[in-house]
């Protein structure tokens, strides 16, 4: 999927990957799509929850192995 | 035409549709009135160890992050949460049997053992709380979870509004400069009820 900018939250706990993802959304244009790769098991669901709240919308949800790739449109 | 010529259990009735009409009605009205802004969230931060830091400071950058107002209420113990120098922050496994005692380091099986150390061996032994807030520090460290003073700068950028609770100031004895310059205000419960009041998610940690 084609994305505008990537996030690397690799390594990282609650409630980082959201909190960045939510710092990373604030620097893009409207429309443009941020790709976020995380290894918090929670981001699953939180990333589903926080895109609901905040009305982004996100358009793919992906388990690689042990990693979780988002992709989020602002 | 007398109370008599009403049929039986007319007033009962009467009286519990208005009940369930007005009721209804009020609560119309209330949501009208409500003024349409983002979610917001109240915390009052009580506890100054390391291990209850998190809540408050994890909390409110989420809710934060979700785009919510959020301001925290620190009081009490929870006053330490705003020092400037956060490294007297600690963690007592003593007295606390939901703690696990862990070690950060070693092979796998010896990870995993849990040390179940008797109340008073952890009280005779002079450092042991500095030894488990080390240990605590260095699994924080390992699983990616957040220093505390990076979680708090996060709630500090975002508009967090750390409010200090004045009457603990005093209390205490504190100095202001000891604090973070980012308080937003120091104040008492007269001040904050009414915003907790408004809030509409309010916690006491």
């Amino acid at each position: 999927m084609d994305f505008d900018k990537e996030l690397d939250a690799r390594g990282l706990a609650c409630p980082l990957p959201i909190v960045k993802t939510k710092k990373a959304l604030a620097g893009m244009g409207q429309g443009q799509v941020l790709k976020i790769v995380a290894t918090d098991t929670g981001s699953v669901s939180d990333m589903k929850a926080f895109a609901d709240a905040t009305g982004h919308e996100l358009l793919a949800s992906e388990t690689q192995g042990k990693e979780f790739v988002f992709f989020l449109k602002n | 035409m007398g109370a008599g010529d009403y049929p039986p259990g007319l007033d009962a009735f009467i009286a519990r549709r208005v009940d369930e009409i007005v009721a209804q009605k009020v609560e119309e009205r209330l949501a009208a009135m409500k003024p349409k802004g983002p979610p917001s969230m109240t915390i009052i931060a009580t506890k100054g160890t390391l291990d209850w830091a998190y809540p408050p400071f994890i909390l409110a950058s989420t809710a934060a992050a979700l785009g919510w107002d959020v301001a925290v209420f620190f009081t009490f113990y929870g006053l330490n949460l705003l020092r400037k120098d956060l490294s007297s922050l600690k963690v007592s496994p003593l007295g606390n049997p939901g703690m696990p005692m862990k070690m950060p380091f070693g092979p796998g099986w010896f990870r995993d053992v849990d040390w179940n150390i008797p109340n008073i061996v952890q009280a005779g032994i002079p450092g042991f709380e500095s030894l488990a807030t080390g240990l605590m520090k260095k699994t924080i460290k390992n699983t990616g979870v957040a220093d505390i003073s990076d979680l708090r700068a996060l709630c500090v950028e975002s508009g967090v509004s750390l409010i200090a609770c004045q009457m603990t100031v005093d209390l205490f004895g504190y100095d202001k400069e000891d604090f973070l310059p980012d308080v937003t205000e120091y104040c008492g419960a007269t001040r904050f009820l009414p915003m907790a009041q408004k809030a509409d998610v309010s916690l006491f940690i």
